[in-house]
């Protein structure tokens, strides 16, 4: 009875999700998160564009699991097709993709192949960082680094510049500890002391991570246990944009000058924070489904300004 | 059950229990082969039963009945099963007495604990 809860709600579960997915559709029609002096404040996608045409955009697509094939998407090679599809009719093409994890389910060399193809037809330069999904291999990420590792250190952590902003991608799923969360690790964090030692105080960083870099829900595990001493490093930083995947939908949180979102999976949703038994794919009507998935494009809206973020559903596509 | 016992040779009987008492603890496996010793499940992003007390050369089978792959990982690295997608089950045998604490490593939340008794 209880594990099949995730897909078979009972009653007052299924009026739980209807109010949570309505929100999650509200989120996903197209809202531009401005965020300036610590407030982070929304528009529509239409105003965003006319406001933003020419700035320098990248575009952060997560989670395609490719190799799922539950109920809660039989298909996600369908959607993944979809969110590329939704990257190339955008009015201005972003300079670059990043994937912030989750590339395949299980791993397997065959969904690495899949994706890779797929992520060509984007046809600009795609960042990746690892998912927990993407080093299940006996090698513990040995397939992942093998195709995404060459120039990264460690179990994949880099960083880059473009556009005038300092692009940070850590991986925190690598070594996980029994009863924790997400962990970066000590070489990690030292490495990320280093590598922003030399940075003007004024130059706009992303980082980007598979696992949310704040404690969303402990009780899911949520978060990254040592966050908070790598986020320390950032501190001085006058505008700090962290994106996550993970937890397959859309919540942002401001702290001071440092801005947190998740991202949508291209794939399936997950409950909202608590809501149900456990975080596993939250099964929706089929209808519905492109509602809860998306990708997102941001925007630099002017240097050393704040980043502009849409979060955009596959339903506004179709 | 149909042990047919030898009536006049209660001396080779103790025999026999004593030689099949041997095979049984060192290789468990040979002596019942089809068994998977506890059933445990891997439902709602949790163990279950969370703790789990066997004796020892006992075996545990883990079954995922989750739409999401999970793994049974020791603690201190004693054992470890493969990712096990949907339905898949992983079986370990137990042989040292002591506290096995485990978790899932892509869900490292998910804690449960295996008691082995001498």
């Amino acid at each position: 009875m209880a594990d099949r809860t995730v897909n078979t709600p009972t009653e007052d579960g299924q009026i739980g999700r209807r109010g949570m997915l309505k929100c999650m559709a509200w989120a996903g029609t197209g809202v531009l998160w401005t965020v300036g002096g610590g407030v982070a404040s929304s528009m529509l996608v239409g105003e965003a564009s006319a406001a933003s045409a020419g700035a320098f955009s990248f575009v952060q697509i997560s989670d395609t699991h490719i190799g799922f094939n539950k109920a809660a998407n039989p298909d996600p090679i369908s959607t993944f097709q979809a969110a590329i599809a939704q990257v190339k009719a955008l009015p201005q093409q972003p300079a670059f993709v990043l994937h912030t994890g989750d590339i395949t389910h299980l791993s397997k060399a065959e969904q690495f192949d899949t994706a890779d193809q797929m992520m060509k037809a984007l046809g600009v330069p795609v960042f990746h960082v690892p998912g927990e999904h993407d080093t299940l291999d006996e090698g513990n990420g040995k397939l992942f680094l093998e195709r995404y590792g060459a120039g990264t250190k460690g179990t994949g952590w880099y960083s880059f510049d473009k556009g005038g902003v300092h692009f940070i991608a850590l991986v925190n799923v690598v070594g996980l500890t029994g009863g924790g969360s997400g962990r970066l690790g000590d070489d990690q964090i030292a490495w990320l002391a280093d590598d922003v030692a030399h940075l003007s105080s004024s130059t706009p960083i992303v980082v980007f991570a598979h696992m949310p870099l704040w404690d969303v829900y402990a009780p899911w595990g949520w978060g990254t246990s040592d966050a908070a001493p790598a986020l320390a490093h950032l501190a001085r930083f006058g505008s700090v944009t962290v994106l996550n995947g993970h937890i397959h939908q859309v919540i942002s949180k401001v702290e001071g000058r440092l801005a947190f979102h998740t991202a949508r999976s291209t794939a399936y949703p997950q409950p909202a924070p608590g809501v149900g038994p456990a975080p596993g794919p939250l099964t929706v009507p089929a209808d519905q489904l492109r509602g809860v998935l998306g990708v997102r494009d941001v925007r630099l809206v002017e240097r050393d300004r704040p980043l502009a973020i849409v979060d955009q559903t596959l339903a506004a596509s179709a | 059950m149909h042990l047919r016992l030898p009536s006049q040779s209660p001396y080779l009987l103790a025999a026999v229990l004593l030689v099949t008492a041997a095979v049984v603890a060192e290789t468990p496996r040979s002596a019942h082969a089809a068994d998977a010793g506890i059933a445990a499940k891997i439902v709602n992003f949790a163990f279950a039963p969370p703790t789990i007390t066997v004796h020892a050369g006992g075996a545990v089978t883990w079954t995922n009945a989750d739409d999401d792959p999970h793994t049974v990982v020791a603690d201190g690295g004693a054992f470890k099963s493969a990712a096990l997608d949907t339905g898949d089950s992983f079986r370990q045998v137990f042989a040292t007495p002591g506290t096995y604490v485990y978790h899932c490593s892509l869900h490292p939340y998910m804690v449960g604990k295996i008691v082995v008794q001498r």
